[in-house]
């Protein structure tokens, strides 16, 4: 299950191990962290005091509003998809991005498949979690690249610089180049 | 009509190419078929009772003859001849193979058509009126925005995983003959004192076994903020519509649940914020898409030519299909004409393949090449000249295609039900069959008049029975097929759901029902009055009483 990072440079897997942890489970003393909301809230000293990365998992149905105001303390916050089903987080991620401004890491958890990346990279996503598919084949960094690079085009304006395809017929119509 | 450009082009054949790998990827097994469910529903197969089915976008309803050509071509090759026009102005294929669809698509691309989002939690095919750009009534052409709509709903990034299906109508009449009132968002164009031409946004409307008239959220959008307005009702649905009960799932729960005010407040606040910003259609663009719809190169005409006088003083076959079947247009010595594809005792909506090469020879011969698919699950010709109807009756009738009962009562809208569909409890098109039978005269079915008559064969409502002023829902009661009867219903401006006329019958005694429903309606009515305004006028109770007398 490779969590990768989508950098300037490419789709970069990253080597750190992080924990992702429940409402009971116990902080381990070293290691990276994704904690859920209601600990993070009622713990984020001890949380943020730790020598080792910490950043914080919002469910479904927990808002963007919910951890506005730590945005500038967290470098990792992961919206879950309970089920590739549950679109709630694509638009938590664009009101995280376009609203609150969060630059940090914003990373996709849970039910992440191939087939949702662009949408989740297209609404403000920097990092996948992807979920290996059932018959078992293996997810690479090639497979992200192939589904990353499906659709060459794009109708909408939405958090990814990429430009829409009025824009394109624009530059297209003033004689330049699509 | 709209043309694809390159990127349009490659938008679709990228699609191709990603559903041919889902395909492949579902055959091979690395999708479960859990997985794979949603990404086949996102492109319009649905596994029914018997087989996969196909349902393939017509943005809006409109249709070239050479893409008719294509649809009768696709009938032929990959199904059993025939096909199916659906109430959302779409076509379904009820026998297509899986392993064949990846070939159906491609050839659906070479013609400017897919299947993307026919299907699925994601926002559906744009519907707009079967008579726009023609009809005199109209405010403005809707057909630019229902493309403009097309393209900004196709992919969405963000609204493509909703809590529901979604669906949009836009209409430009005074009439509202898109069901702007039954949809999740209904658009109508309308023009502010101040003369400027926007939008009225209504809301959650719909059908289903919570049916709802569709409440008006804003009462003028102006057309550079659209779509921030469409994204902020959008976004507002996807955070906090229901997810956990997928028949609390459509909007319409959402807006009864935070009232009408509440839900209006959470837009506002949202659109606040992103109100007229870079998510709009640039103008030029706009303009771009419209030049489309421009109007053809009219002749010089008069209306009811002398020609048209004469052969319907001649043929009172053709007098009584130009009565019912020919719509006036706006450009004078021309005329908007419905082929119906409800032949006594036919189904409802479907063609053969050698029907839809023969309606695309007519619409080349006589209608400039263009056709639209209505909601009522007919076919229309939108610019046919007035001294040509003759001949291109006379070319329908050697078709079998020249029923003459458009809005009569045997011009029913059925949904697949028991036959075809996983869903139903009771089968529709053989009821459609024996109600068309029963009313076949076609000089009583004038008489009769004006009348919707709608059959759905579950509580899902496909068949639209809630809206037909004439309805029927099949339940099933204790392992057997029941109807029950709704009066009342209405599917225009004036929007009303129809009133449930006592317990349920077996499928005679709906069709009887519906004789005595008739009878009392021929009795009542005021000269001039259709079937709608004397069930207004006197209510539900002379009928129930009625049907109950007769029981």
């Amino acid at each position: 299950m490779p969590l990768v990072k989508l950098t300037a440079a490419g789709i970069e897997p990253v080597e750190t191990v992080w924990t992702r942890l429940g409402g009971e489970d116990a902080v381990p003393a070293t290691g990276a962290v994704l904690v859920p909301l209601a600990r993070w809230q009622a713990e984020k000293d001890s949380l943020l005091a730790r020598a080792d990365a910490v950043g914080v998992w919002l469910a479904a149905g927990e808002t963007a509003d919910s951890i506005s105001g730590d945005l500038d303390r967290l470098t990792v916050v992961a919206l879950d998809f309970p089920a590739f089903s549950d679109g709630r987080a694509y638009s938590t991620a664009r009101l995280l991005r376009d609203r609150f401004g969060y630059r940090g890491e914003l990373r996709a958890i849970g039910d992440v498949l191939l087939d949702q990346l662009i949408q989740m990279v297209r609404t403000g996503f920097d990092a996948l979690d992807v979920k290996a598919p059932v018959s078992g084949a293996a997810v690479t960094v090639e497979t992200i690249q192939a589904a990353l690079s499906r659709y060459s085009l794009v109708y909408q304006v939405a958090h990814d610089p990429r430009p829409p395809v009025s824009a394109l017929r624009r530059r297209l119509a003033a004689g330049g180049q699509a | 009509m709209y043309r694809y450009d390159e990127f349009d082009h490659q938008v679709v054949r990228e699609r191709v190419a990603e559903f041919s790998d889902q395909v492949a990827r579902r055959l091979s097994g690395d999708l479960s078929e859990e997985q794979f469910r949603p990404l086949r529903l996102m492109n319009g197969v649905y596994l029914q009772l018997h087989a996969y089915m196909l349902r393939v976008a017509v943005p809006y309803g409109e249709l070239t003859s050479g893409k008719m050509r294509r649809l009768a071509h696709i009938a032929r090759v990959y199904d059993r001849g025939y096909g199916h026009f659906t109430t959302r102005q779409n076509i379904q294929f009820n026998w297509p193979k899986l392993s064949d669809i990846p070939a159906i698509l491609r050839e659906l691309a070479e013609v400017e058509m897919h299947a993307i989002q026919t299907s699925g939690n994601c926002i559906r095919n744009v519907t707009t009126d079967a008579f726009a750009g023609v009809a005199a009534d109209e405010i403005e052409d809707p057909r630019p925005w229902a493309e403009v709509l097309r393209q900004w709903s196709t992919f969405h990034p963000e609204f493509t995983y909703l809590p529901r299906k979604f669906k949009i109508a836009i209409s430009g009449g005074a009439q509202d003959r898109a069901a702007t009132f039954f949809h999740d968002i209904g658009i109508r164009l309308v023009r502010a004192e101040s003369g400027d031409v926007g939008f009225q946004i209504i809301v959650g409307g719909g059908m289903g076994r919570t049916p709802r008239v569709g409440r008006v959220l804003n009462g003028f959008v102006a057309k550079s903020e659209i779509l921030s307005y469409l994204e902020a009702i959008l976004r507002v649905y996807n955070l906090h519509g229901r997810r956990d009960n997928k028949y609390k799932a459509r909007i319409k729960i959402l807006v009864d649940a935070l009232t009408l005010e509440g839900f209006r407040a959470e837009v506002d606040a949202e659109w606040d914020r992103i109100r007229g910003s870079v998510v709009e259609v640039p103008a030029e663009e706009v303009e771009r898409i419209g030049a489309y719809f421009a109007d053809p190169d009219w002749q010089a005409l008069a209306d009811n030519p002398p020609e048209l006088a004469a052969a319907r003083s001649r043929s009172a076959a053709f007098n009584g299909w130009v009565s019912a079947n020919v719509m006036a247009h706006r450009v004078p010595g021309y005329a908007a004409v419905t082929v119906s594809l409800k032949p006594v005792g036919g189904i409802p909506g479907d063609a053969t393949a050698d029907q839809m090469d023969a309606l695309a020879d007519f619409a080349d011969r006589y209608s400039l090449g263009a056709l639209r698919v209505s909601k009522e699950q007919n076919i229309v010709l939108p610019f046919v000249r007035q001294d040509q109807l003759y001949a291109l009756w006379q070319a329908l009738v050697a078709e079998g295609l020249a029923t003459a009962n458009k809005g009569l009562i045997s011009d029913i809208i059925a949904c697949p039900g028991l036959d075809y569909c996983a869903l139903a409890n009771a089968r529709s098109i053989p009821l459609a069959q024996m109600i068309s039978e029963r009313f076949s005269d076609i000089a009583r079915q004038h008489d009769i008049g004006e009348v919707t008559l709608n059959i759905s064969g579950c509580i899902n409502a496909c068949g639209h029975h809630h809206v037909g002023n004439i309805g029927i829902l099949g339940v099933d009661k204790r392992g057997e097929e029941s109807y029950q009867l709704v009066l009342g219903g209405d599917a225009t401006q004036t929007a009303a759901i129809g009133d449930i006329a006592g317990p349920g019958f077996t499928a005679e005694g709906v069709v009887d029902a519906i004789e005595t429903v008739i009878g009392v309606y021929l009795a009542q009515r005021q000269t001039g009055e259709p079937f709608i305004d004397t069930y207004r006028r006197i209510g539900l109770t002379p009928f129930k009483e009625a049907i109950n007398a007769a029981r």
